[in-house]
């Protein structure tokens, strides 16, 4: 019975969603519309890293590295051919992707198994670490892979960037996947995956001795994250249109760590709903970073400003919430 | 490469070495009492070298004072930073007080960005560092030597400080076992300030060198030499002094052998010390002088 009642309580609140995403991409502008869009990729993104820290309780920092491995996967293989000619002026492109064109699903897809393979290689290794150790070990491998894509000039014509990747992201498919991330991590959490890997989180000591294969169950979830964020990386380069190593660095985790933090490390809906929130805010603010006039007086835009406020944000949740990071969903 | 052009890359991997000893003792002195990564700690490097820069270009104080003064100021902001952000922290679970320096690593780089400014700022370096001394045929800048000279004298300084005196005891003693050290009447509070104070003093003096080598400030300068000293430290075994001061001039001689050896390679200049971790971390996990924890249930 209560099973029937979750099932109908969920079937309407997708319907709603889709009806108001049916609304808003008919009525928005399109920089609204943009804004809606990475709502829809930041959840996704939101929730990788939640899955890796807020509900394994791994601290990883390297998502912005998963991310361009994503970015780059989809930019490479749904560029036109004579796009890639244009853009590698440097150096040509290696022969075997310069004449490469997939369409957007199939090259999405990829964008996921490449990171999440990536995710499984370094995972394998690294995820022997603990706390400090992970933080730094994965901040480093994101980096590595940063370097590395500044450097391999025939591959990703190194830190020109890609202009041009074709558009594909819309409403469907930036909100499609949130949707569909949204239900798998519930679904995931209720199986048994899932109590193992809060099991981890909560003592790792007690979740060995009870028969968790601790190893295991870590690479799981970091390969699963690696995967998700991989896909939301794909989606953000199909949105922008430009991409370019430098977008990949610390800043663009901290970000997604601000998301994490804010709606509860651990909390699926938290997550959700701060992901809304942050990008919304991020884009709202932008206007300390603008120059205002009050009449008279004029005060001049300080590039940067927003950033201010978020850390400051982020320091005073941290603070006031000190206990009650995690939070049970 | 020849011999000529293998001392002057000695002396410059030398120099660039103590430049990241002198910033990596600040994390492994935080790190042994709090087991906190301070992440702030490269941005705090940072602010000791924009503080000179105003110090000396919009104040009349002369060069040489501001050089003892900005140390000073950066050691309290440092000090500072700790009441603000890790102090009400101090019983949290680790992840918690990990973010919160995160966040106030941004919070410094973004605050450096608005009040100071995106574009670079020339540092204002004394005439005398320029000086070029010629040794043998090789023409080496004056601060080449500085560097290690000073870093050297801070060093013996800090070392007698830590083995000698009566707070430094109350140091190694926290370091050791906290629990137990703060049942003895150890001011812990006084002991962690004066350790954020050390810290963040021996970062700016980097910050300084720094500038005076590379004479070009940026906000941002902080991030690529702070995870890299954080790095020395991992490598030296995390909290041990001495292994600190190792792990630095092991990245820094090996960074600068690197580009000379394999110029093709300079591109992947700051992946190297990244690679470093990994390999260290993935073999000897406690650091080459660290020793071994096992956790007790």
């Amino acid at each position: 019975m209560e099973n029937n009642n979750k099932l109908k309580k969920l079937s309407i609140a997708l319907v709603v969603t889709l009806v108001v995403l049916f609304i808003l991409n008919m009525v928005l502008d399109d920089y609204k519309l943009r804004i809606l869009n990475l709502c829809g990729i930041y959840i996704t993104l939101g929730l990788s890293m939640n899955l890796i820290n807020g509900l394994t309780g791994l601290f990883s920092l390297g998502h912005a590295g998963f991310m361009a491995v994503g970015a780059y996967t989809v930019a490479i293989l749904t560029m036109p051919v004579a796009m890639k000619e244009m853009n590698f002026f440097m150096k040509p492109m290696v022969p075997f992707l310069a004449n490469v064109e997939w369409s957007f699903l199939p090259a999405l897809i990829m964008a996921g198994v490449i990171s999440g393979f990536i995710g499984f290689l370094i995972g394998a290794p690294v995820l022997r670490l603990t706390d400090d150790y992970l933080a730094i070990a994965t901040l480093g491998f994101a980096e590595i892979i940063r370097v590395i894509f500044t450097n391999a000039q025939s591959l990703t014509n190194g830190a020109l960037g890609l202009k041009g990747i074709p558009a594909n992201t819309n409403i469907w498919w930036s909100w499609g996947i949130a949707i569909l991330t949204i239900l798998f991590m519930e679904f995931l959490m209720k199986g048994s995956y899932g109590k193992a890997f809060k099991a981890i989180r909560e003592d790792e000591i007690a979740a060995r001795s009870m028969g968790i294969n601790l190893f295991k169950h870590k690479v799981l979830s970091f390969t699963f994250g690696s995967f998700l964020a991989g896909i939301g990386g794909g989606l953000l380069a199909a949105l922008l249109g430009t991409i370019d190593p430098n977008m990949f660095r610390i800043a663009l985790t901290f970000n997604i760590l601000l998301i994490v933090v804010l709606g509860g490390l651990g909390s699926i809906k938290g997550t959700t709903i701060s992901a809304i929130i942050v990008t919304i805010m991020m884009e709202g603010l932008r206007f300390l970073d603008e120059s205002i006039d009050i009449g008279s007086i004029h005060i001049e835009g300080v590039q940067g400003m927003r950033m201010v406020v978020f850390s400051i944000i982020l320091m005073i949740v941290v603070v006031v919430r000190k206990e009650g990071l995690i939070k049970e969903s | 490469m020849g011999n000529q052009g293998f001392l002057q890359h000695l002396a410059n991997g030398i120099s660039l070495g103590s430049l990241y000893a002198l910033i990596a003792i600040g994390y492994t002195m935080v790190y042994g009492i709090l087991r906190l990564i301070n992440f702030a700690h490269g941005d705090i490097f940072m602010l000791g070298a924009y503080i000179t820069y105003y110090g000396i270009v919009f104040t009349p104080i002369p060069w040489w004072i501001m050089f003892i003064l900005a140390p000073v100021i950066t050691g309290f902001i440092g000090l500072l930073l700790e009441k603000l952000a890790y102090k009400p922290l101090r019983e949290s679970p680790r992840i918690t007080i990990l973010i919160s320096a995160i966040g106030a690593s941004f919070f410094l780089q973004n605050f450096g960005i608005v009040v100071f400014g995106g574009r670079p700022k020339a540092f204002p370096v004394p005439s005398l560092f320029n000086k070029i001394i010629k040794l043998g045929g090789v023409s080496i800048n004056l601060i080449t030597f500085i560097i290690p000279g000073v870093t050297i004298l801070l060093l013996l300084a800090l070392t007698y400080f830590i083995t000698k005196t009566k707070t430094g005891m109350a140091m190694r003693a926290l370091s050791k076992d906290y629990e137990t050290a703060s049942l003895m009447g150890i001011d812990i509070n006084k002991i962690i300030s004066i350790t954020f104070f050390i810290g963040s003093f021996l970062a700016a003096v980097g910050g300084i060198m720094w500038g005076i080598k590379y004479p070009q400030l940026m906000p941002l300068m902080g991030v690529m030499p702070g995870l890299k000293c954080f790095i020395a430290a991992v490598i030296g075994g995390i909290g041990n002094i001495t292994g600190a001061v190792i792990g630095g001039f092991i990245l820094g001689l090996g960074e600068i052998m690197l580009i000379a050896l394999l110029p093709n390679l300079t591109g992947y200049r700051d992946a190297f010390a990244f690679v470093v971790l990994i390999i260290i971390l993935l073999v000897k996990p406690t650091g080459l002088m660290g020793e071994r924890v096992t956790e007790k249930v």
